[in-house]
């Protein structure tokens, strides 16, 4: 009897535990698939349907011909594209090589440094381009690709500490039978460390790519030309004058995060790996 | 010289000193630097192009008009609302964690979904939830299938009640499947036998959150606990895109980007963002002494 009331309750619970979860699910899918079904929708369909109704015609690409030529979304990928190859090349080589000597080296100062770029990380980007758009506008480098660039080259502490704990994994007995062999420090982060580190690399790109990729504030701030917009800011120039036409801003939606959808799907565990890596900082 | 640069001292002195100036170049100039000029900033009354000696010296002035000005005043007490939701969403988010640490079937795809709009551009979310919310679209057609009369519905983005919330839930749905990833790795990285111990002891999955789960966690939980705060405070595309500040949504980011980069009032931008940059150091000292007391303590 017992066993029996045990059984029946642990079916129940079971089934409670999937109701929430597929209700959750549905809370975080339920906005985005709106959005595909009145992509493919006709004008007038869109005007006459409910939101929630499919299209008729799963095959109608019109509105998203339409958002990418509006919007010049081929342009702005490519502007996207070349911005998160330049940051990710750049702030990979430069994060690795500071990971390496804070982790290799003990020398004063490394301290200081984890420090200034742990309360670096405390203050909030928009915040802080009150005054760095002075210091952008007195270098030159507003309304420039390559002046944003700069600007997003930096490292940032999670890519730092993602490296150093995977660091703290290869031995350092590698660098030392290299240093017997007679090769000088470049040599070991060149020829040991950074191939070593090649998933930590993947994890730490696949995060700052999703962040640099999805960023608007600095690029609408510092990028004002249109030739120069990136996926973001093309994105934005929906707000004007086709405000309402939501079969075609919802097509330029999906457009837009795309990419980040192929990413996601072939690189999950590398994403939920740097989220863990990135979260226990503190 | 010569010598000393072949010594092995003197080959670690170059390789640290290459490797550590390109870094602290790009940190001091778009960081440090930016941070100096916002304390100095903050004491005058400028625009970006006044030149130095037409700065006009205000004092406290600037920091005064924060906490006096109603939209700025407003725009902090704006923040409550974010910072309650980022309890839910937390809560929420170690609540998913706990069932989804357990075997489920299919576990992989409820992560999935749920982690995606982590990943979605805050202006792609924003055009999502204008769609989401408008009168008669996604949210009244949903609630009309589950029996609510549309005509009571109200507008969910002109309704003062209730356009915050509208907004908050919003920042809810894109952060809560992140959340929910980095407690289920720390779920995951508790030891497996205690869970297995507990369970021979006749433990119910309650018993087993409330002791072994939480207190393995409660670190990283305090941790986003004192982030959520900062978080709170920051909220911007959301609301930038939405209803653009409108109807009292206007956050302490929407004001303050008006003020620094339309009305040009650079000064009080300035003061907007320190007062910003205190209230988040304190929330990390905040969050230092917790650690080092209570949790301390604790173990003890």
């Amino acid at each position: 009897m017992k066993q029996n009331m045990r059984k029946i309750s642990s079916v129940f619970l079971n089934a409670i535990k999937y109701i929430i979860l597929i209700f959750f699910s549905l809370v975080a899918v339920v906005p985005v698939v709106s959005c595909v079904f009145t992509a493919f929708k006709t004008s007038e369909e869109y005007q006459t349907t409910s939101v929630m109704a499919m299209p008729g015609n799963w095959l109608n690409f019109d509105n998203f011909i339409k958002a990418f030529q509006t919007a010049n979304m081929g342009q702005a990928f490519v502007n996207s594209l070349a911005v998160m190859l330049c940051v990710l090349a750049v702030s990979v080589l430069v994060g690795t090589q500071l990971a390496y000597i804070l982790n290799r080296f003990s020398f004063p100062g490394n301290g200081l440094i984890r420090n200034l770029f742990l309360f670096a990380s405390l203050l909030p980007s928009i915040a802080m381009q009150v005054t760095v758009y002075k210091i952008m506008s007195v270098l030159g480098l507003v309304n420039h690709l390559y002046g944003y660039i700069i600007m997003m080259c930096g490292t940032d502490v999670i890519s730092i500490y993602i490296f150093i704990q995977f660091m703290e994994n290869i031995s350092v007995s590698l660098d030392e039978s290299a240093i017997i062999d007679g090769a000088s420090y470049f040599q070991i982060y060149w020829k040991i460390i950074l191939p070593l580190l090649r998933p930590a690399i993947v994890t730490a790109c696949i995060l700052k790519g999703v962040a640099v990729y999805n960023e608007y504030y600095c690029a609408n701030l510092y990028l004002m030309d249109k030739s120069i917009r990136t996926m973001s800011t093309s994105l934005y120039t929906f707000v004007g004058p086709m405000g309402s036409q939501y079969n075609l801003i919802c097509a330029g939606v999906l457009i837009s995060l795309l990419p980040a959808l192929i990413v996601f799907i072939i690189c999950q565990r590398q994403i939920y790996s740097g989220i863990t890596a990135g979260a226990v900082k503190g | 010289m010569k010598k000393w640069l072949k010594s092995r001292k003197g080959q670690q002195t170059v390789i640290i000193v290459s490797f550590a100036v390109i870094p602290l170049f790009l940190l001091v100039l778009f960081t440090y630097l930016p941070f100096v000029q916002m304390v100095e900033f903050s004491f005058f009354k400028m625009k970006y192009l006044t030149p130095p000696d037409k700065r006009v010296f205000v004092g406290f002035k600037n920091y005064i008009d924060v906490l006096t000005r109603d939209d700025c005043f407003k725009a902090l007490k704006l923040s409550i609302y974010y910072c309650i939701g980022a309890l839910v969403q937390l809560a929420l988010a170690l609540f998913l964690a706990t069932i989804l640490s357990f075997k489920v079937k299919g576990g992989n795809i409820f992560k999935g979904m749920m982690f995606f709009p982590y990943l979605i551009s805050g202006i792609a979310i924003g055009f999502i939830f204008k769609f989401f919310y408008t009168r008669g679209f996604v949210l009244d057609s949903v609630l009309q299938l589950f029996g609510f009369d549309a005509e009571q519905l109200p507008y969910w983005l002109k309704d003062q009640k209730v356009n915050n919330w509208s907004l908050v839930a919003t920042s809810i749905w894109r952060y809560f499947g992140q959340n929910m990833v980095l407690f289920i790795g720390a779920i995951m990285s508790v030891d497996n036998e205690l869970y297995e111990a507990a369970s021979l002891d006749g433990a119910n999955k309650f018993q087993q959150f409330f002791h072994i789960i939480l207190p393995s966690i409660k670190t990283i939980v305090t941790l986003n606990v004192i982030l959520s705060i900062t978080g709170s405070l920051s909220a911007f595309e959301p609301p930038y895109v939405i209803t653009g500040g409108a109807n009292g949504t206007g956050t302490y980011f929407v004001i303050m980007n008006e003020i620094a980069h339309v009305t040009q009032k650079v000064g009080l931008a300035s003061a907007m963002a320190v007062i910003l940059l205190l209230i988040i150091f304190a929330c990390t000292i905040l969050q230092k002494l917790f650690f080092k007391y209570i949790f301390r303590s604790s173990e003890d």
